[in-house]
């Protein structure tokens, strides 16, 4: 039998992982990949918990943020194009236009 | 035995979790992301989650991942020599000790709270997917009603976004 502890300890390093990635890298897919990342580690605890405390809620509200992360990837490459076909660039440095 | 397919699920998402940040080329961050998602999946198996296991294969490897590569192939992008914020060092350092911290911690609490009303054995006695329709059309019959009009929007959204603005003139001919 697994910890519950364990499953949370992955999930936390899985969530640092992907607020990293998110600061730290410059191209935007790999930013919107590092924040499918972080939705992940949010998934595994949600379902580890709902197991340990014998309750389906947590298994349900993952289901409702997969189907949001695919909204989200879908609404994000979009804009990526938008802007790819604006500035030939998807350097997160310099989408600066709405900077103020 | 459950244990030994823990670590290896749990070892294998975290490198493949920390590739998909680390790589250079996006289409081998792609390929790390689908092997973080996949063993991810094996996780919700080992707790008793196989609805969630086969949403996440087929949602997630299957569509969301197709579409960043799908995305990643239409651009064509050329790889940037120094793909890292500048000074990525002072991210680092903090976020690595800010981790071991949160996990020494994770690891000594004692996690509990009430007991919900679904124990291992009754959903293993009908299947996951049976407790979670049960639940998800009964109780949680808005929110997923919410959800399809927000997965609606964002469709909508995103024809609306990537169409191929027609210039001016191409309006007053039509």
């Amino acid at each position: 039998m697994v910890p519950l502890s364990a499953y949370v300890a992955v999930s936390a390093v899985l969530f640092m992982t992907g607020l990293l990635g998110v600061l730290i890298r410059r191209n935007f897919i790999i930013v919107l990949m590092a924040v499918e990342i972080m939705l992940n580690a949010a998934n595994i605890n949600l379902v580890a918990f709902s197991h340990h405390l014998e309750s389906m809620a947590g298994q349900l509200v993952a289901l409702f943020i997969i189907a949001i992360a695919a909204g989200e990837a879908a609404v994000g490459l979009a804009i990526i194009i938008v802007v790819f076909r604006g500035k030939i660039s998807t350097n997160v440095d310099e989408m600066n236009l709405l900077k103020w | 035995m459950v244990a030994v397919f823990f670590a290896y699920f749990a070892l294998v998402s975290v490198a493949a979790g920390v590739l998909t940040v680390a790589l250079k080329n996006p289409v081998h961050c792609g390929l790390a992301l689908l092997a973080l998602l996949l063993h991810v999946s094996g996780l919700f198996v080992l707790l008793n989650a196989e609805f969630l296991w086969a949403v996440q294969v087929i949602v997630y490897a299957g569509a969301i991942l197709v579409l960043y590569l799908f995305v990643l192939m239409l651009l064509n992008l050329k790889t940037d020599e120094r793909y890292f914020h500048p000074s990525y060092l002072y991210f680092l350092g903090p976020a690595v000790l800010g981790s071991l911290y949160i996990i020494m911690l994770l690891l000594r609490s004692p996690f509990g709270g009430a007991k919900g009303d679904a124990p291992a054995a009754a959903v293993l006695q009908d299947g996951d997917t049976i407790a979670v329709g049960v639940k998800m059309f009964g109780d949680y019959l808005l929110q997923f009603e919410i959800v399809g009009v927000f997965l609606l929007g964002a469709i909508i959204g995103a024809i609306v976004l990537a169409k191929t603005p027609r210039t001016l003139d191409e309006e007053r001919k039509a």
